[in-house]
């Protein structure tokens, strides 16, 4: 098991709890936590690439993570302040009950 | 399995329980707790892979603004269904749990039947503030300003949306 | 000829005018009764006083004047018709018209109460305008299309009550019975058509009565020896016998009795059966055409018919209980008189009966409904009595028409009529039993006419109408409670007129001055006592008045001597013999024979073609209807059970996999998410799968 395939196993798990998350759970906000877990496993993926890879030497790797934490920032952002949109108007951050069909 | 060392196995699992932990607490709040934890435990670990900017900027970012961020939203968004069962009632949550599964074990073969098993450890490259200052002026730059574009709109795009409007409801 | 003069060009005006008043009422409402009355009256009055011109221009100038036009063609044949004015036809009209006319005077009275009475004056005026084109027609044919007018309103008029059942029932055995005879008559009319081209009676020669014509006729031979001539005759015979109600067609007669008096007397006693008899007057020629084989032709067959319906009649006559049904079996047997006179006698002797005949039975018909309408509607002789003292006029009357019928001596016409038929009947030279016959029914005339008389109109009051008023069964009924009346002016005044008549017309025919058959003959007849005393004529009056005298007489004494006490009595004869009584009161049985015999004969043959029509004729009709009721429920079976049944499954289906697909759109969002995912790691699992190691 060399260091890389570790840091990709770990990745891995990181990804598929945080879909899981998502996939599993009521609350809005927690979905997007899952996907916020996701996000940071591409990023684990990517600083791993960095470190370990064949093009070592290049810092596309860890570039290619800045930016990616810049953009979760901003989507979370925005993700967040539709939840309190949506709050607002259905008093409900229940995804069950926001279904889009009347109940 | 040099580098395979315990810190990483500790800094791994200690992401990885802060991860389960998110997605299965009860609480909100805990939850937003244990997934501030499980990113504080990937910047540790990015630092424990030589990626030191990287790690700070996501300790900074990750835990310093979106788990607060997090936190404030489940704050405003309170008196609602806190009481109510975790796991979504719509389908079994075995299917979700399945389809994680499912996902991993794809993802687990990739990597077990890949090179990356097989490959030997290369050096650490430096990755050094000033060197990353220079590629990003020289050959990013053009992502630079548009995820500053980016996130200019994003602001203002979230506090449009969260304001509350005033004539509307009433 | 072909004739010029005015009324004989115009004789068709004598039918057609009553024609036309019966069209006129027949648009009439019920409530119009005076308006309909008075057109009738005028009608008659009219064609009254035509063939009284026409009578009077023969007269001067005895001859046959005649007018025929085409009518119809068929291929290059033409059906022609016509009228003709010759003696017989002068008088006959002469005595419908002026008997007609009285009638409708006196039905103006007997009929006032009947809701019906404008129908009745459209009936009788179509009636008698059939009658009078009968009368004149000189085609078969015409007279053929005018006879069945009369059967039709005969039937119309018998059948007048018709909510009574036995009216209803008597109006079809009319019509019916007259039928079978007017089948032979249709076959005798197309056998003589197909024998010599023409229905014309007088043609300029080419006529079927003329020469050219019989002597065709009578030289041709058929089966039986008999010649073509003959058998037309006795063919066209039927249809008289049916009509004038001889032997064996003779069971309507007495059932027609069912219609109002008026019908009856002038139907069934002066015109319409008469019309049998003038129908063989008419086709006389042809009757008395013979041949080597059959000498006489068919005049044989008709003095026979006759002579044993005259005595038929007579006997039944003699056990009846209703006043109508008396008169109409003495209708009955002086028909049969006729027939007897024409086939042994002549046209003249026929002729002269019919026409006296005509006034005394129409006088006493008129009369028994004077009497029926004075006791309001009773009509069974054994409940009346002592009539004469409270109906006078009526008395008088029926007691001249009594006599004249029975044949009393010298002043009534009866008798002169009736002895010209016994005189010839004497000196039949075929044979001498018609005459026996006819000597015994002019003795049993006499008697039941004698003790109708004494039943009626004298002895005891049986029943008093201002005590008992029953319900009244003929609409001749007049005020219930009013005291027992004379009847009105409007009813005795015919009566009176009638009765004039009876007595004058004999006066026409005596041997000493034979006015109507010279007539007829189209000669001159000079008064000429001598003639009295020729051919043992003398002789036989005094026994025919002797055997008026014993009729008479007998009739008096079984009945007239003590008065009939109460109606529960038995007649005096039934006393005496009361089977023969009862069979002689049945009609000796004849219409329980008909009924036992031929209307079963008939009522099979209707259930087998009842049969025939509804399952055999039907069956193709009914397979079809079945087959296609089949074909449709199979049909309708399919459609339901498969077609909307596969189409309602193949629905169901097609709703049951949209729902099912629909749980995929269900809006939420975390299956979406797993959906997603799993597509992704079976994608990833496939590409990766290529690229192995």
């Amino acid at each position: 098991m060399t260091p890389l395939a570790g840091c990709l196993l770990v990745s891995s798990m990181l990804f598929a709890v945080g879909l899981a998350g998502a996939l599993t759970r009521r609350n809005t906000i927690l979905v997007l936590v899952g996907i916020e877990l996701m996000l940071n496993a591409a990023n684990l993926n990517f600083v791993a690439f960095w470190r370990f890879g064949p093009h070592n030497g290049a810092s596309t790797g860890m570039i290619f993570g800045i930016f990616s934490i810049g953009v979760a920032a901003a989507e979370a952002a925005v993700g967040l302040a539709l939840i309190l949109a949506v709050y607002r108007h259905t008093k409900t951050t229940d995804l069950s009950q926001l279904t889009g069909r009347p109940q | 399995m040099s580098l395979m060392s315990a810190t990483f196995f500790i800094l791994a699992a200690i992401t990885l329980v802060g991860a389960c932990a998110a997605m299965m607490l009860r609480g909100l709040v805990h939850c937003a707790l244990a997934v501030a934890i499980a990113f504080a435990g990937l910047g540790t670990l990015y630092l424990n892979l030589g990626a030191q900017f990287l790690g700070l900027a996501q300790l900074l970012v990750y835990v310093g603004a979106i788990a607060v961020l997090i936190v404030f939203v489940i704050l405003l968004t309170r008196g609602g269904d806190s009481d109510s069962p975790p796991l979504s009632r719509a389908a079994l949550p075995i299917t979700g749990l399945l389809v994680a599964a499912c996902i991993f074990a794809v993802l687990a073969w990739a990597v077990f039947h890949s090179f990356a098993v097989h490959s030997a450890v290369p050096l650490a490259a430096p990755a050094t503030v000033r060197e990353l200052g220079t590629v990003l002026m020289a050959d990013y730059v053009l992502p630079l300003e548009v995820i500053g574009l980016m996130l200019t709109a994003a602001l203002i795009g979230a506090a449009i949306i969260a304001m509350r409007e005033k004539q509307a409801t009433q | 000829m072909a004739s010029t003069v005015w009324i004989v060009r115009y004789l068709w005006l004598i039918p057609a005018l009553p024609i036309l008043a019966a069209g006129v009422g027949a648009l009439l409402k019920q409530s119009q009764r005076r308006l309909a009355a008075t057109i009738a009256i005028a009608s008659m009055s009219l064609s009254f006083v035509l063939a009284v011109v026409a009578f009077g221009h023969l007269l001067l100038g005895p001859a046959r004047l005649f007018v025929n036009f085409p009518w119809m063609q068929f291929g290059t044949e033409w059906v022609k018709l016509g009228w003709v004015l010759d003696p017989l036809a002068a008088v006959m009209l002469v005595m419908v018209t002026f008997v007609g006319l009285l009638i409708f005077i006196y039905s103006v009275a007997y009929m006032h109460h009947d809701e019906n009475f404008t129908r009745f004056f459209c009936f009788l005026s179509l009636f008698a305008g059939a009658m009078l084109g009968l009368l004149i027609a000189n085609s078969l044919l015409l007279l053929f299309m005018c006879w069945e007018v009369v059967g039709l309103t005969s039937y119309l008029l018998i059948g007048f009550w018709y909510e009574r059942p036995a009216a209803a029932a008597a109006a079809k055995k009319a019509f019916i019975t007259t039928r079978i005879g007017d089948l032979g008559l249709l076959l005798g009319m197309v056998w003589l058509y197909g024998q010599t081209g023409t229905l014309l009676f007088y043609d300029h020669g080419s006529g079927c009565l003329e020469h050219t014509a019989l002597s065709l006729l009578a030289t041709q031979t058929i089966g039986f020896g008999m010649a073509a001539s003959t058998g037309i005759a006795l063919l066209i015979f039927c249809g008289a016998v049916g009509k004038s109600g001889q032997l064996p067609l003779h069971v309507w007669l007495p059932d027609a009795m069912e219609g109002p008096t008026p019908v009856s007397a002038l139907i069934h006693a002066a015109t319409m059966v008469a019309a049998g008899v003038y129908l063989v007057a008419r086709v006389y020629p042809l009757m008395s055409a013979s041949s080597s084989a059959s000498p006489g032709g068919a005049l044989q067959v008709v003095a026979w018919v006759g002579a044993v319906t005259a005595i038929f009649a007579a006997l039944v006559a003699v056990a009846q209980d209703d006043i109508k049904r008396i008169l109409a079996y003495s209708t009955v047997s002086q028909l049969g008189y006729m027939m007897m006179g024409l086939g042994v006698g002549g046209v003249a002797v026929g002729v002269f009966h019919l026409i006296a005949h005509a006034f005394f039975k129409a006088l006493l018909f008129l009369g028994a409904g004077s009497v029926i309408h004075g006791l309001m509607g009773e009509q069974d002789i054994r409940e009346m009595g002592g009539i004469r003292k409270w109906m006078p006029v009526t008395f008088a009357t029926y007691a001249v028409g009594t006599l004249a019928l029975c044949g009393f001596p010298l002043f009534f016409s009866g008798f002169w009529s009736k002895d010209a038929i016994l005189h010839a009947a004497y000196g039949w030279n075929v044979s001498r039993v018609p005459f026996y016959l006819g000597a015994i029914g002019a003795l049993l005339t006499a008697f039941y006419m004698t003790r109708q008389v004494c039943y009626v109109f004298f002895g005891t009051k049986r029943r008093d109408p201002a005590l008992e008023p029953i319900e009244p069964s003929e609409a001749g009924a007049s005020d219930p409670l009013e005291a027992a009346h004379e009847s009105p002016a409007a009813m005795t005044t015919p009566l009176v007129l009638l009765a004039v008549f009876a007595i004058l017309l004999g006066f026409l025919g005596t041997p000493a001055w034979p006015w109507l058959q010279a007539f007829l003959d189209m000669r001159h007849a000079g008064l000429d006592f001598a003639q009295l005393a020729e051919d043992g004529l003398i002789p036989l009056m005094l026994a025919s008045s002797l055997l008026v005298f014993a009729g008479l007489g007998l009739g008096w004494w079984v009945y007239g001597r003590r008065p009939i006490q109460r109606a529960a009595n038995a007649d005096a004869l039934e006393q005496l013999q009361p089977s023969l009584f009862h069979a002689l009161r049945k009609g000796l049985f004849i219409d329980e024979l008909y009924a036992v015999t031929i209307l079963r004969l008939a009522w099979w043959i209707a259930c087998i073609a009842n049969w025939l029509d509804r399952w055999v004729w039907s069956g193709i009709p009914l397979a079809v209807s079945a087959l296609t009721k089949s074909l449709g429920w199979i049909d309708f079976s399919l459609d339901r059970w498969v077609v909307n049944k596969g189409f309602d499954e193949g629905c169901n289906g097609v709703a049951d996999g949209a729902r099912l697909l629909a749980r995929f759109q269900d809006g939420r969002i975390q299956n979406y998410l797993r959906l997603l995912a799993a597509a992704v790691a079976a994608l990833a699992f496939y590409l990766l799968l290529g690229h192995k190691g």
